[in-house]
């Protein structure tokens, strides 16, 4: 299990990230979702952390970190690939991207690269059908990603 | 009440709006089988996430059959519950739950008093069609309950009681799809988590997913063992409600059978430990007197005093509210209690080695199993109390030894350890303790005797309940509260200083002791505890004693061995402290 000992500094962020929706734990979604944008991953001991400053059970947040495959609890890349796998991608050629992606970087969907640069995940549906298929890398949207185009996408970031 | 009319398998029926149509069935004598559906009554709690499908009908002019339990009635809605369509589905969806399911019944836990296993043969599944792929988990043992969640159905009735019954947090549903279980966070063990043992989750499973640690076999050892005498003490809730494990009415008193029964299995003294109750209630209520009259005199002391006889509420406030951990009572618990004394005291009286003395309980509880364990109470590493078994466990030791229940006399206790008050007897039902602690303190803070020991204002099922006593002109405030989600809103009221009690009595499970994980299963059904509570206070009523400082076994044990209540003896044996436990959570 992957441990992190939080500074006082990035306590108090993710404190303050539970304070931006007043400690409700109905924003629990929105406060992981916040979280992890702030430090990537969501290791055990920030959903305890998060927990506590909502008033659930870390049990009850870690059911639903482990129920939406958008939150990990394994660090991800400095830049994070996402390929939707939604209807529209799908169809239109997604899986071919995915496997493209793979053979340039070695790893497996779910897994980082060594150096620590790229992590690769599927999603589904960001809801840009037009533009299908559609890849993520970190908030940037690419649209009509052909497997071709994969190479051109990671020179971006090299 | 605004009412509906429909047609349930050609009945014409008329029920409330809002009623589902189970509920509407079952009014009208229509069983619908049901799996993952539990209601709690009196606790208005309602589990129905419709995940089973077993209560599947037909509602004409719908597509799809609709699950009773989540479906409300409509004006004009025409219900089938068994046609032919309905039955091909539910059977369907049975052996689709089966396929995932292991079905190694004949060694099962549960088997019996499995809810699956009597569905599958009621539904008369003869073959199971679907072969595919079975989830596997670790099994998860920790000191008390057992998580085999390779049986789990997804009922998440555990994750009701645990959740919002308890608030105690333990167990959630994790991950999805076909990989969803119910589990402690990050998948970690029970021992890991914030659980306490309270065993409501076991209660209420429908399966094997989650049973007792069961000691019935330690039990058995160290009976054939020639070099060691047994001790067993049993707890009040016990005997109010083993006579169901033998087909007897719920509320039957079997205090006489039980002690024959326990007898006959070859214990060497058969103990109570409402003995140790009154001990208890000696050892508190002086605890209380001291800290109320110092309260008096304009001293700062923790006030109100928390009842400790609980040892799923004791972990609950070690886990979740440490920085009150000098609130409750400092009195051990009946069960250890008692164990300290039969150790000490009872042990050189007979002239046995305190190693050679095996003191078994029997108690209507699950979190007994754990606090037996907790290093605090065993000495040199020998434990005060060697191994607790439930109600369930003892039901069944009787069982395999080939003993007839029914037909045994009624016996006796033994003494000294044996003999008991009224008092030590209502230690069984939520407010018993509190009633026990009354009728002595009163005697002991006005010197005046009491008349009339029935203090029914502090008897009932009422979740929260609360009532002033009138001691000599000085009134004193009790709260009451049973389930510990009910003793989390009493402890955050203290938390917040609204709380102007002086004593508080808590028992974690619903109902206190009677209603505890290791009962007789009741399936929810309320009227079963009811019952239970009736018979003790029963049988408190037919005691010629009725309070504890009168109980001449306990002033014997202070005459000849204790000094007196809160001597440094008696705290050395009797008393205990606290752990705070928040931190022990943290993900290794």
């Amino acid at each position: 299990m992957a441990t992190i000992t939080l500074s006082t500094n990035k306590l108090e962020q993710l404190k303050d990230v539970c304070k931006s929706f007043n400690n409700d734990k109905k924003e629990l979604i929105n406060v992981l979702h916040k979280a992890q944008g702030i430090f990537g991953y969501l290791p055990a001991e920030l959903q305890e952390i998060i927990a506590k400053e909502l008033n659930v059970s870390v049990a009850h947040v870690y059911g639903v970190v482990s129920f939406y495959s958008f939150f990990t609890m394994l660090p991800k890349g400095e830049h994070p690939i996402s390929i939707c796998l939604g209807t529209a991608c799908y169809v239109r050629g997604a899986e071919k991207v995915i496997d493209e992606f793979k053979k340039h970087l070695q790893i497996k969907v779910g897994e980082t690269t060594a150096d620590g640069k790229f992590s690769l995940s599927c999603l589904r549906c960001v809801g840009a059908c037009g533009l299908a298929p559609v890849v993520l890398v970190g908030d940037k949207v690419y649209g009509r990603v052909a497997p071709d185009g994969v190479k051109k996408i990671l020179e971006e970031y090299s | 009440m605004e009412t509906i009319k429909l047609k349930i398998d050609g009945k014409d029926v008329t029920t409330a709006k809002g009623t589902t149509i189970l509920k509407a069935a079952k009014e009208f004598g229509i069983h619908i089988p049901t799996l993952c559906y539990l209601h709690l009554e009196d606790l208005n709690i309602e589990n129905k996430p419709a995940g089973c499908r077993v209560c599947v009908v037909e509602i004409e002019g719908r597509r799809n059959l609709a699950p009773a339990c989540a479906t409300d009635c409509t004006e004009g809605m025409v219900v089938n519950t068994h046609n032919i369509r309905v039955l091909n589905a539910r059977k369907t969806v049975l052996e689709l739950i089966l396929s995932d399911h292991p079905t190694d019944c004949l060694v099962c836990a549960k088997n019996g008093t499995c809810e699956l296993q009597t569905m599958a043969q009621e539904m008369g599944i003869r073959e199971l069609h679907y072969q595919g792929e079975q989830s596997h988990y670790r099994e998860d043992t920790s000191p008390a309950i057992i998580r085999d969640v390779d049986k789990c159905i997804m009922c998440r009735r555990c994750e009701m009681m645990c959740n919002e019954v308890q608030t105690v947090g333990a167990l959630s549903a994790v991950n999805r799809g076909f990989m969803s279980v119910v589990a402690p966070a990050f998948e970690m063990n029970l021992d890991h988590s914030v659980c306490t043992y309270c065993g409501q989750c076991v209660a209420v499973c429908p399966t094997g997913a989650l049973t007792e640690v069961d000691h019935t076999n330690n039990v058995i050892r160290a009976l054939a063992d020639p070099t060691k005498t047994v001790v067993v003490q049993t707890a009040p809730a016990v005997r109010a409600a083993l006579g169901e494990e033998f087909g007897l009415p719920a509320g039957t008193l079997v205090t006489g059978k039980l002690t024959a029964a326990l007898r006959r299995l070859g214990f060497n003294y058969i103990f109570d430990t409402d003995f140790a109750a009154d001990l208890t209630i000696m050892e508190e209520g002086t605890e209380l007197l001291s800290r109320l009259n110092r309260h008096l005199k304009g001293e700062k002391v923790p006030l109100p005093i928390l009842t400790s006889c609980c040892p799923a509420w004791v972990n609950f406030f070690e886990h979740q509210f440490p920085e009150m951990m000098d609130i409750p009572s400092t009195a051990r618990s009946p069960q250890q209690m008692f164990g300290a004394i039969a150790k000490t005291y009872f042990a050189d009286k007979i002239g046995v080695k305190r190693e050679n003395l095996v003191v078994v309980s029997v108690m209507p509880c699950l979190a007994k199993k754990y606090e037996c364990q907790r290093e605090e109470f065993a000495t040199d590493g020998n434990p005060d109390v060697d191994f607790s078994i439930s109600t369930r466990e003892l039901a069944h030791l009787i069982k395999q030894s080939n003993i007839e229940f029914m037909s045994l006399p009624d016996e006796d206790f033994d003494n000294p350890l044996g003999e008991s008050t009224g008092a030590g007897v209502i230690f069984g039902t939520t407010g018993g303790v509190i009633e026990a602690a009354v009728r002595t303190a009163y005697e002991l803070q006005t010197g005046k005797k009491l008349e009339n020991v029935d203090f029914k204002e502090l008897r009932g099922m009422e979740y929260i309940r609360e009532a002033t006593i009138d001691f000599d002109g000085l009134p004193i405030h009790i709260g009451i509260a049973h389930g510990l989600g009910n003793a989390r809103k009493l402890l955050q009221d203290i938390k917040d200083g609204k709380s102007h009690y002086h004593a508080i009595e808590i028992m974690a499970c619903p109902g206190g002791c009677i209603g505890g994980g290791g009962q007789p299963l009741h399936h929810g059904d309320s009227s079963i505890i009811k019952a239970r509570q009736k018979a003790i206070y029963e049988e408190d009523r037919n005691k010629t004693i009725r309070k504890s400082h009168e109980n001449p076994y306990i002033i014997e044990l202070y005459e000849n061995f204790l000094g007196k209540p809160m001597s440094d003896k008696a705290h050395h044996l009797l008393h205990t402290h606290y752990f705070d436990k928040s931190k022990e959570t943290t993900v290794e």
